[in-house]
């Protein structure tokens, strides 16, 4: 008997691990950043619009809104093709299908992000360029590849949450005199609004924690960025761009925006958690 | 070996020339920065730190052997229609101050300007050497390596930058300064004053593989190597 | 018009895929992937890279597997919905969204130099292997989930004790759910690079123990891409990382079948 008492304190030692390591990431992460932003002033950091480390000066307020602008721009590109694609597999084509098309969506979910960013460097960035204007590497550009990146989750949360209505949905809407194009979009898809909404806070998630593929492709201007055209920093970009380099204050400044990274993903991350009521796997 | 990422495919050249005589021996070159590097040094963390500036105040109680000059070339894309561009111009166009190709006689077109990040020791050495007082805009691009930096001048036409001369190529071209070109002559005799000393940084003098190492870098093989690359031997420069 | 739209998106995905594996695929010879970088990247092969990437998802499988099937193991077999598991639950959901980069800079504070382990194959092990801890824990719960009551009566009432049949009965049954888990995770690791750069270096020399720095396949392809020293080399760096990620999918995808397939049989 003692050993399966021991057994199961060994196990639940094992399991508070998860827990265990995000105080531990919090700690470290805080320990180093929050102190430059105690110095500074977190008005100062937060709002600052000049990001010059070599001069002290440690404002990423044009990092917040590069990041807010290319997470916008991607669920723009993201969520309408996403859903559709999700309706398109669920919906419209027969089981055998969607069932080949899973593994296939599963596998560009697994794409790394590096080759994402290198095919937007090649393709998308002169296209931009040469068409559009600019230098090519720009909000724009990262918003398309990054929409890109997030379809997988889109599509496949929004189709679990598709295929988990229960049939009696779509067969009384039918059999009530709506056309198959009706009962999607008004009776299917506004239940199945909370799992699509989960899936879209999910894609944010990742949109905003995206890096590699990010610093290959915005351009990493630190100015506030006026149109989508221009070069952009993103908070997570700020970090792997500057990191290699970087100490003292300088360091302590990329950990302190890694803060307030922690913050907006743990604030999305609840949020996503409540909306979506049950544990996303 | 840590240090200056300018410094590191040199060095990660003359390590892999070096234990292709030596076998057995094992020289990893790792980048971070000419500051990362130095810090490395002093904390034991690496036997040599390699740098691409002067060492500063607190950094004068550590050994420094000079292993080469590198010169830093203003580069634009080969079919900018400009060959020359003085000083000034060129501090007016990193600052921001002239955005468009015509402020400097070019064409009617908007200048992309790309720079290195924050902490870089290109980036340092251009900012000493070029910009002086002036500030680098803070709308240029910026790219994390000189290759990087090559990359985009390469594909943009409207774009300028700067990078190692050792690393241009025929994809870029390099602007001469106040008439004077960027080439191995010039800086030589002191014409081309864009130029940096890539230093290898000791707590103390260095003993066993560090010193053969720094032995055979100096050497004239060594040092054949390096001119190869496109930087400028220790001993070439006459003042 | 939603036709429109999947197919643009489905054939958009394939097109990055497609480019990169049409001018890589070509230069993918046997000499190619046994030898190593020469010249910065100019020249020779990805040998070394393999290796480090191979070395670095051994080591975050090692730790993240035991860690994430006790965990699942746990919250399944040994609690009832509590505040613990609740606590637990919250601690693997939060952690599974944290950022790339977050992990990076952690893992450059803690493993890199408060553990003082160096910019090694053990600091970013370790450190991959607290980014797929938590679809290692989901996988093997949901794996243990569907496991049937009957098995677990059929155990207790022939004497087994509960660590006796998680051993004997459940974790046998919901081996190829854990191991599509575990082949999910090493898809991760194979692809990351942002944590990575900042705990294993970028030495792209044959590393000599869990202590040397190594340059994983995905860190030669970004480094190759930007720096644009070989275009060729880049493109067969990343057609091979394509592929590597291919064969770990299908291998997890038929694992799945397998197993859903066991279930009903």
């Amino acid at each position: 008997m003692t050993k399966e008492k021991f057994l199961e304190k060994f196990l639940l030692f094992i399991a508070l691990s998860s827990i265990s390591i995000l105080a531990l990431i919090a700690f470290f992460i805080f320990e180093q950043g929050l102190p430059l932003i105690w110095k500074k002033g977190l008005a100062s950091f937060l709002l600052g619009e000049r990001w010059y480390p070599s001069q002290g000066s440690f404002g990423i307020l044009p990092m917040v809104v590069g990041s807010f602008w290319v997470t916008f721009g991607s669920l723009i590109v993201g969520v309408p093709l996403g859903v559709a694609c999700a309706v398109f597999l669920c919906e419209l084509t027969p089981p055998l299908v969607s069932m080949v098309f899973r593994p296939a969506i599963q596998l560009l979910a697994a794409i790394p992000s590096v080759i994402y960013g290198f095919w937007g460097l090649i393709v998308l960035v002169p296209l931009i360029r040469d068409h559009l204007g600019g230098p090519g590497l720009s909000i724009l550009a990262g918003s398309l590849v990054l929409g890109i990146m997030i379809l997988p989750t889109i599509i496949s949360i929004s189709e679990d949450s598709l295929r988990a209505l229960p049939r009696s949905f779509k067969e009384g809407a039918l059999s009530l005199g709506a056309t198959h194009w009706q009962t999607i979009w008004k009776v299917l898809l506004p239940a199945a609004r909370s799992g699509i909404v989960a899936s879209v806070i999910l894609g944010m998630g990742r949109a905003i924690g995206e890096t590699m593929a990010m610093i290959m492709i915005l351009g990493n201007a630190v100015q506030m960025p006026h149109s989508i055209l221009h070069s952009a920093r993103t908070l997570t970009t700020n970090i792997g761009i500057e990191m290699g380099y970087a100490t003292g204050d300088h360091q302590q400044a990329l950990f302190a925006t890694g803060v307030v990274l922690f913050f907006i993903i743990m604030g999305l991350n609840s949020l996503a958690l409540i909306i979506s009521g049950r544990r996303r796997s | 070996m840590v240090g200056s990422t300018s410094v590191q495919p040199f060095a990660e050249i003359l390590a892999e020339e070096y234990m292709a005589h030596h076998s057995g021996k094992k020289i990893y070159v790792q980048g971070g920065g000419s500051s990362a590097g130095i810090q490395a040094v002093r904390t034991g963390a690496a036997h040599i730190g390699m740098s691409s500036r002067r060492l500063m105040g607190n950094e004068e109680n550590l050994i420094d052997v000079l292993i080469a000059y590198d010169a830093i070339a203003v580069i634009v894309h080969p079919k900018n229609p400009l060959t020359n561009l003085s000083r000034e111009q060129i501090r007016q166009i990193f600052s921001g101050k002239v955005t468009n190709w015509q402020g400097v006689g070019g064409w009617n077109k908007a200048i992309t300007l790309v720079t290195r990040e924050e902490g870089s020791g290109t980036r340092e050495a251009f900012q000493n050497l070029l910009m002086g007082k002036t500030e680098i805009s803070l709308g240029a691009l910026v790219q994390d390596s000189n290759g990087a930096i090559r990359q985009v001048v390469k594909d943009d036409p409207k774009a300028i930058g700067y990078i190692s001369l050792g690393l241009v190529n025929d994809q870029v071209k390099s602007l001469a300064i106040d008439g004077i070109e960027a080439n191995i002559e010039n800086i030589n005799h002191g014409r081309y004053k864009i130029v940096r000393p890539f230093l290898f940084v000791f707590t103390k003098e260095p003993g066993g593989l560090a010193k053969s190492f720094l032995d055979f870098v100096l050497s004239p093989d060594g040092q054949k190597l390096l001119v190869q690359e496109g930087l400028v031997a220790a001993k070439g420069m006459r003042r | 018009m939603i036709w429109v739209a999947a197919f643009f998106t489905l054939g958009v995905m394939i097109w990055i895929m497609a480019q990169v594996l049409r001018e890589g695929l070509p230069l993918l010879t046997v000499d190619f992937l046994s030898d190593s970088p020469r010249q910065m990247g100019r020249s020779g092969g990805i040998f070394s890279t393999i290796v480090g990437t191979l070395l670095i998802t051994a080591v975050a499988i090692t730790i993240a597997t035991p860690l994430g099937v006790g965990t699942a193991v746990y919250l399944r077999e040994y609690t009832r919905e509590g505040r613990i598991s609740r606590l637990i639950r919250f601690g693997t959901d939060c952690l599974a969204g944290v950022p790339s980069i977050i992990f990076g800079l952690f893992g450059f504070v803690f493993f890199v130099i408060f553990l003082g382990m160096g910019w090694s194959i053990l600091s970013g092990g370790l450190t991959l292997a607290t980014m797929i801890l938590p679809t290692i824990i989901s996988t093997a719960e949901e794996a243990i989930k569907t496991i049937p009551k009957s098995y677990r009566e059929v155990s207790y009432a022939l004497g087994g004790t509960r660590w006796q049949t998680v051993a004997k009965v459940i974790l046998p049954n919901a081996l190829p759910g854990i191991l599509t888990g575990v082949l999910l995770g090493v898809g991760r690791s194979v692809g990351e690079t942002a944590a990575i750069i900042l705990t294993a270096g970028s030495s792209f020399l044959m590393p000599t123990s869990l202590f040397s720095p190594i340059r994983t396949m995905a860190i030669h392809f970004y480094i190759l891409a930007r720096e644009g020293i070989s275009m060729e080399m880049a493109y067969a760096t990343g057609a091979a990382l394509i592929l590597l990620i291919l064969a770990i999918n299908t291998a997890a995808n038929w694992l799945l079948h397998r197993y859903i397939r066991r279930l009903e049989g």
